[in-house]
């Protein structure tokens, strides 16, 4: 029980531990960290607007945080959220703008969101099979992936689908955009903010669902712990190493539809850069665990946008300097003890 | 004996790990140049004991006097200052190291860049080797030697730094019979050249064969200790247990029905061309325990993963296994298991369960494609639940929560409990397979163990059995076979068998000559 009770409160200390860290480096910078806390509370919590941008990135954040949680059940590490992220949002961005504008959304948003998860399953999968087939280990595997996922959209955007003189591809028809919160609420007005939020609740509710109640779970987490057990108690390890990564795929690909369909519409050059790499980071300060996943992502969230809104004041690099520290605070809090 | 002066004292030492009192008010005495035992369970505060006077935890309360001095010692380096050696359960070697390389480490020039004079260790270590009569050759690659040489290493680790004191923790427990044949006598020339040994273990025989005195512990504290000469296994069981115990579990002549199991011609080439299996025959009937003798490496490995269908895919097979009739080379672990075949393996944590899942989820690991325990995409909680506290009730499984608790918490002993529990209990068992079924467990373990594995066996299971264990094989075997080279050398018949239990210690002698 006492391990228990240390588990939840490693990841609250450590981002506490991060966050005095973050005042020291800002009084070093010459600031008042006072003020600097009160414009950062008032930039997103004190607005609709604010409150609006956070949830958005925290949405794309929940299904890069998943992409990495759900691999690191069954033992492995997946780097790739970052291309399974960019491919997704450039298949996302190029099947809704070649829909046919007759389509309802009823048709064109599935459709769409096909498009990604299948692209970003394909590019999991892929791993997957170097992994089970080859012997390939996944963090190399991902890492390539993630530079063939640049190169591969940065040539098929600048050859085929940019707009002339943009960086950007065709807008998507109307019908596979999805409605904004504030549109719907009347709240966050003005922000991103759409309903793939609710999206993410339910994978990461579903997630959970599958790894504790399930008995795929059950096998799952037993060939993370210890897959020499696993083979012995009759379950096929290879079956899962693939099905987990192709599943870790499509559910980053979902974090495409929150960035295309809910607020960009269409795909341009960098749109989804590093909320792959925050994805491990949200995971490792969840502990993997896809409920926690949730406030872990709002708190990155949070970092993510108020170092934007604070940026005039303080360089926002400091935030990023506080992520990082969380994380590390994070493995050395479960470090220790062992 | 009493003339004799005293190498180590502990006075009133006690340990608490938490709210856990691993060592309550021990007081022990071991005299120079004599073999001294502390045998107990598992989790009865020996290793405790052991670490404690290795400086690896320090003392509460009490006092450790070494050679007539009151020490307080901070790490193992003081220990080793002093002149005590310790040999772990789990050797720490380097493997890619030789075996010179090896027993310098951490001792080497302490200048950061000074060359290490290899040379001169390795003949020094070849001298020492062979005063005690521990040949090893000090350019081996560690990796490259057998258990019992890296456990030489160890000890020639200990007594290159000058030990005079040795302590051993659990040393037969990885051994071959002749290995551990050959560890008693080297341990017996270090006592007579005066050096002090303590020797950790739970293995009763091995006290009385080896040991001047014995002191015996329960639940952290000593409750006697005795001169080995005057007292006997039960005197002894009963001291460790608190009860009497029965060492041999009663074993009535079993009625055999028709073959279950049947090997016939079985060969195994591995990749490299080495024949692992040669001509392997056997049958196992209904209603019988075939016990296999052998030295590890002798095919062991190789005939149980045939068996349990994780056989490595560039072996090559031929012959045929037949389980009732119907062929099993080829199918899957899964397949095999749904034909009525429960394995209980040798490695147990790596094997048999997962460490960190609770205790009723690893009575479920392997057997939750049971349609009883299912329920839509996942398990029925309280159908599983209830079986759970039945088989832990049945098998005397002692735990905190049972779906809370990680398996890894509790003692060697129910660990093992749980799996044997849950493989003994599958529903339409034909086969049981059992590969070492009661290393590192306690005597009250064992006995329980014992007991059901007669009665499965009474219910007209085929069992085969594979320990290193001699005694346990005498004691639950209706025929042996002697696995020698990847063949069976020799079987003997129920008949043999029975009249072997009459004269156990000839009997085992005889079984060494066909394994050897």
């Amino acid at each position: 029980m006492k391990t228990r009770i240390r588990h939840i409160f490693i990841p609250f200390a450590a981002v506490a531990g991060a966050g005095l860290f973050g005042m020291a480096i800002i009084l070093m910078t010459g600031r008042d960290p006072a003020e600097i806390g009160s414009r950062l509370f008032n930039a997103t919590l004190g607005s609709g607007y604010g409150m609006g941008q956070v949830l958005f990135k925290t949405t794309t954040l929940i299904f890069t945080g998943l992409a990495v949680a759900l691999p690191f059940r069954a033992r492995l590490f997946n780097i790739g959220g970052e291309g399974q992220l960019q491919v997704a949002a450039f298949s996302a961005a190029v099947t809704g703008a070649m829909l046919p504008s007759s389509l309802p959304p009823i048709a064109a948003v599935p459709l769409t969101a096909c498009a990604a998860m299948a692209a970003g399953g394909i590019w999991g999968a892929s791993a997957g099979v170097l992994k089970v087939r080859f012997g390939v280990n996944e963090v190399i595997s991902t890492i390539m992936l993630n530079f063939i996922a640049q190169a591969l959209t940065g040539y098929l955007l600048t050859s085929h689908f940019a707009v002339p003189s943009t960086e950007h591809t065709a807008e998507t028809g109307s019908a596979s955009m999805l409605p904004g919160l504030d549109e719907i609420t009347g709240f966050f007005r003005g922000s991103p903010l759409n309903v793939s939020i609710f999206g993410a609740l339910a994978v990461a509710i579903l997630s959970s669902l599958f790894l504790f109640r399930t008995s795929a779970g059950y096998e799952l987490r037993a060939v993370g712990s210890q897959p020499d057990a696993a083979s012995y108690a009759g379950i096929r390890s290879e079956r899962y190493l693939l099905t987990v990564m192709g599943a870790a795929g499509a559910i980053a690909g979902l974090g495409a539809m929150n960035l295309v369909a809910g607020y960009k519409h269409y795909y341009e050059t960098g749109m989804t850069a590093g909320i792959g790499f925050s994805g491990i980071a949200v995971a490792l300060l969840a502990g993997a665990h896809p409920i926690w996943i949730l406030p872990a992502a709002l708190f990155f969230g949070f970092l993510e946008y108020g170092g934007l809104a604070v940026g005039a004041y303080v360089p926002k690099e400091i935030f990023m300097i506080i992520q990082a520290i969380t994380i590390l605070l994070v493995i050395i809090g479960t470090a220790r003890k062992t | 004996m009493s003339t004799m002066p005293e190498a180590l004292v502990l006075s009133g030492v006690s340990k608490k790990f938490g709210a856990v009192e691993a060592n309550r008010n021990v007081s022990l005495t071991v005299q120079k140049g004599s073999i001294h035992a502390i045998a107990g369970e598992n989790g009865a505060g020996k290793s405790t004991l052991a670490r404690l006077i290795y400086g690896l935890h320090r003392p509460d309360s009490g006092t450790i006097a070494v050679n007539g001095k009151t020490v307080s010692m901070n790490s193992p380096k003081d220990a080793i200052a002093l002149g005590i050696g310790m040999v772990h359960q789990h050797f720490m070697l380097v493997p890619n190291f030789t075996v010179a390389e090896n027993i310098i480490l951490g001792i080497e020039e302490k200048a950061l860049f000074a060359s290490i004079s290899v040379r001169k260790t390795a003949e020094s270590i070849r001298i020492l080797s062979e005063r005690y009569g521990m040949p090893v050759d000090p350019e081996a690659l560690t990796g490259s030697l057998s258990v019992g040489e890296e456990q030489r290493v160890e000890i020639l680790k200990a007594l290159y730094r000058k030990a005079e004191i040795l302590i051993l923790d659990e040393p037969t427990a990885v051994l071959t019979p002749q290995e551990i044949d050959r560890l008693f006598s080297v341990l017996r020339s270090l006592r007579d050249t005066g050096k002090t040994i303590l020797i950790i273990t739970h293995k009763l025989d091995e006290v009385i064969s080896l040991a001047d005195r014995v002191s015996v512990m329960r639940k952290g504290e000593v409750t006697g200790t005795v001169e080995c000469r005057n007292t006997s296994k039960a005197e002894l069981a009963r001291m460790m247990v608190g009860r009497n115990v029965l060492l041999r579990v009663d074993n009535p002549v079993p009625a055999p029905l028709k073959p279950v199991l049947a090997v016939e011609n079985l060969c195994c080439r591995t990749q490299k061309g080495a024949m692992k299996l040669d001509n392997l025959s056997f049958t196992i009937r209904a209603g019988e325990i075939f016990g296999i003798a052998g030295v590890e490496g002798n095919g062991q490995s190789e005939l149980l993963s045939i068996l349990c269908g994780l056989n490595d895919r560039k072996n090559r097979l031929s012959g045929t296994i037949l389980l009732d009739g119907t062929t099993i080379t080829g199918r899957t672990p899964a397949e095999i298991t749904s034909l009525g075949v429960s394995h209980v393996p040798e490695d147990r944590l790596k094997h048999a369960v997962i460490r960190n899942f609770s205790v009723s989820e690893n009575i479920l690991f392997g057997r939750q494609r049971e349609q009883r325990f299912r329920k839509g995409f996942g398990f029925n909680r309280t159908i599983l639940d209830a079986y759970a506290k039945k088989l832990a009730g049945r098998y005397d499984i002692r735990f905190d929560d049972i779906n809370i608790q990680s398996l890894a918490s509790l003692s060697g002993g129910n660990q093992q409990k749980v799996v044997v529990a849950r493989e003994l209990d599958r529903p339409f068992l034909k086969l049981l397979i059992l590969a070492q079924p009661t290393r590192g467990v306690d005597i009250g373990a064992i006995e329980l163990i014992h007991r059901s594995i007669i009665e499965t066996r009474d219910n007209g299971v085929a069992v085969l059995l594979i320990t290193s264990e001699l005694d346990e094989l005498i004691t639950l075997s209706t025929r042996i076979g002697c696995l020698y080279n990847g063949s069976l050398r020799k079987i003997f018949t129920e008949e043999e068998v029975a009249e072997g239990r009459t004269d156990e210690e000839a009997f085992e002698h005889e079984i060494g000559l066909h394994i050897t």
